[in-house]
């Protein structure tokens, strides 16, 4: 029996040292100087605490006289690692997908585990613990389904424009209050064998209905919720397991998402429920229209080239359109041809620009920006009257006066990047198509804005070619 | 009896752990530059796969065939998020460089 307990206090020891590598890993991720250490610091509490618990694993099964299968652990983590290694390998343009099919991952392991966990104490298990099992498994399962719906949406094998129904929120919320009784019995009746899988269902349909009425506009609010809920679920398991570094793990991972997804819904000026049962695109859609035959005026990438060739401050302001054409790469060189000619060139980043948290930032820093060219929207908003040239690329809403002016429009209060108060203002644009909100763009009509019609990368890569010259 | 009351203050100690480490995260977490959000999920992710050290019990202790199974599934699906998610994190962070000289 000491055996035993000196086992217990072993693991113990470990799981607090990879608590601490965990918590480290995060604080050393605040800036990127010290972000790669980060890295090290939680693969080494990863490799402690798998190495652990494979030891005590052993020491356990020595002291109850069970054989303990490790050839399956080593199949198991064989195949993980080799579906790891090329989704840990895939292009820098999808990682918003790669994000959400990570979540799903991780939802799917945590509703499993619970999942065995309830076959295996049923009927004995405590009411606490079954519980704190219902709650694992419901976040777990709404997560899985609702990651794989963002997954599918991002990666665009499923229709990006939010689907609605009359009803919808009804549904919805009658779907959760169902699953919620029916973990009520559970915990009251934890032999109900047969409810327990109907909860789950319920749990992964809720999930699916959860994301369909959100629009790619959305998805950064989203893909931070659903890492919020695929944390809290492991937390939840950490309770049922009574693994402390689980809920400690799993705190850090709700939190953070948490964290992202406020940041997220403030800079959309809009609050959680809006985001989950507003359904965005349709309202605006509706906003949209009528407005057509207003004149703009566009310009040639030579007329382009000269204008920025003219200017000592220049402001990209990247979107979502700049990682569809896949323009960074060209972005870049503009920003190296550019910085040649002695323009101060910097990047003003939207926190909801692009499909995630940070993903201008990272695709920026993939084409080699320097990532102290790469602004904050407070830091550089103050500095637009100065600016001589802002080149907005596959951005639309993020710039759109309209959120500051016009109480009508779907997006009034948005925190948006100040433009128009730049000398001159160049939109690169494939035409004058409302863009994926629907929502019209003020900024277009201005006198000092001209259109540059076409793709973003075939564009940039011609005003390049007219700077060479 | 004494075995709920046991359950009892294990619950309420993971409470206290999990508070604090809530607390924790929102401090450590609102310090980190929006610049490097996107590979704080990536890491955050594969931190938050330290599940499979559940699903890793489940598959040694093989209690039941439909623990088996589950739990093997799981630690495929908590391996790939941690080997994947701490590659990719690794990719992104490389990418990342100042256009001043390093001061390391």
């Amino acid at each position: 029996m000491t055996t035993f307990a000196g086992s217990q206090a072993f693991i113990g020891i470990i799981y607090l040292i990879a608590s601490a590598l965990f918590i480290l890993a995060l604080k050393w991720m605040n800036a990127p100087p010290t972000a790669r250490r980060g890295i090290l610091s939680g693969e080494i509490g990863m490799v402690l605490a798998i190495g652990g618990t494979l030891l005590q694993l052993g020491v356990d099964g020595k002291l109850e006289h069970i054989s303990i299968d490790y050839t399956w652990i080593f199949i198991a983590l064989g195949i993980g690692t080799a579906i790891g290694v090329p989704l840990g390998l895939v292009q820098m343009t999808a990682v918003p997908q790669r994000t959400a099919l990570s979540h799903a991952f991780g939802a799917f392991c945590v509703t499993l585990v619970g999942t065995s966990e309830f076959y295996l104490g049923t009927p004995h298990i405590p009411a606490f613990k079954m519980a704190v099992l219902c709650c694992e498994v419901i976040l777990g399962g709404l997560t899985v389904t609702g990651s794989l719906m963002a997954a599918g949406k991002l990666q665009e094998v499923l229709p990006q424009r939010p689907i609605t129904f009359k009803g919808q929120n009804f549904v919805n919320l009658t779907m959760l209050a169902v699953a919620i009784v029916l973990a009520v019995y559970l915990v009251h009746d934890p032999g109900a064998t047969h409810l327990y899988p109907v909860m789950v269902g319920i749990a992964l349909m809720f999930g699916v209905m959860l994301v369909i009425p959100i629009g790619g506009a959305d998805m950064p609010t989203v893909i931070s919720l659903l890492n919020s809920y695929a944390g809290l679920s492991a937390a939840a398991m950490g309770f049922v397991l009574n693994n402390k570094l689980l809920i400690i793990a799993g705190a850090l991972d709700g939190s953070s998402g948490l964290i992202l997804s406020v940041i997220m819904s403030k800079a959309m000026n809009r609050s959680f429920t809006n985001v989950l049962f507003g359904a965005f695109g349709q309202v605006a859609a509706a906003a949209a229209g009528g407005q057509e035959a207003r004149p703009v005026k566009s310009a040639s990438p030579e007329e382009a080239a000269g204008i920025l060739a003219a200017a000592s401050r220049v402001v990209v302001v990247p979107g979502y359109g700049m990682a569809v054409a896949q323009a960074q790469h060209k972005v870049r060189e503009l920003y190296d041809a550019l910085t040649k000619r002695g323009i101060d060139v910097r990047f003003a980043i939207h926190p909801v620009a692009g499909r995630m948290p940070g993903h201008m930032n990272v695709l920026l820093a993939e084409a080699d920006v320097p990532y102290d060219r790469l602004m904050e929207m407070d830091d550089i908003n103050g500095d637009f009257p100065q600016v001589d040239v802002s080149l907005i690329i596959g951005a639309n809403d993020v710039t759109n006066p309209a959120a500051k002016t016009d109480k009508a429009s779907p997006i009034y209060g948005m925190p948006v990047l100040d433009v128009e108060r730049s000398h001159t203002v160049m939109v690169i644009k494939r035409s004058m198509n409302p863009g994926f909100a629907g929502i019209d763009n003020p900024l277009y009509y201005m006198d000092q804005t001209l259109m540059l019609f076409g793709d973003a990368k075939v564009f940039v890569s011609n005003i390049v070619k007219e700077l060479a010259h | 009896m004494s075995q709920v009351v046991l359950m009892g203050t294990a619950l309420i100690d993971g409470l206290f752990v999990f508070m604090l480490a809530g607390f924790i995260g929102f401090e450590v977490i609102k310090r980190i530059s929006p610049l490097l959000h996107t590979p704080l999920m990536s890491i955050t992710n594969a931190l938050d796969a330290i599940a499979v050290v559940g699903a890793i019990v489940l598959v040694g202790r093989n209690e039941s065939p439909l623990a088996h199974v589950l739990g093997i599934l799981a630690v495929i699906a908590a391996t790939s998020n941690i080997v994947g998610g701490f590659l990719i994190t690794d990719r992104m962070l490389k990418m990342f460089k100042s256009s001043r000289p390093t001061k390391s």
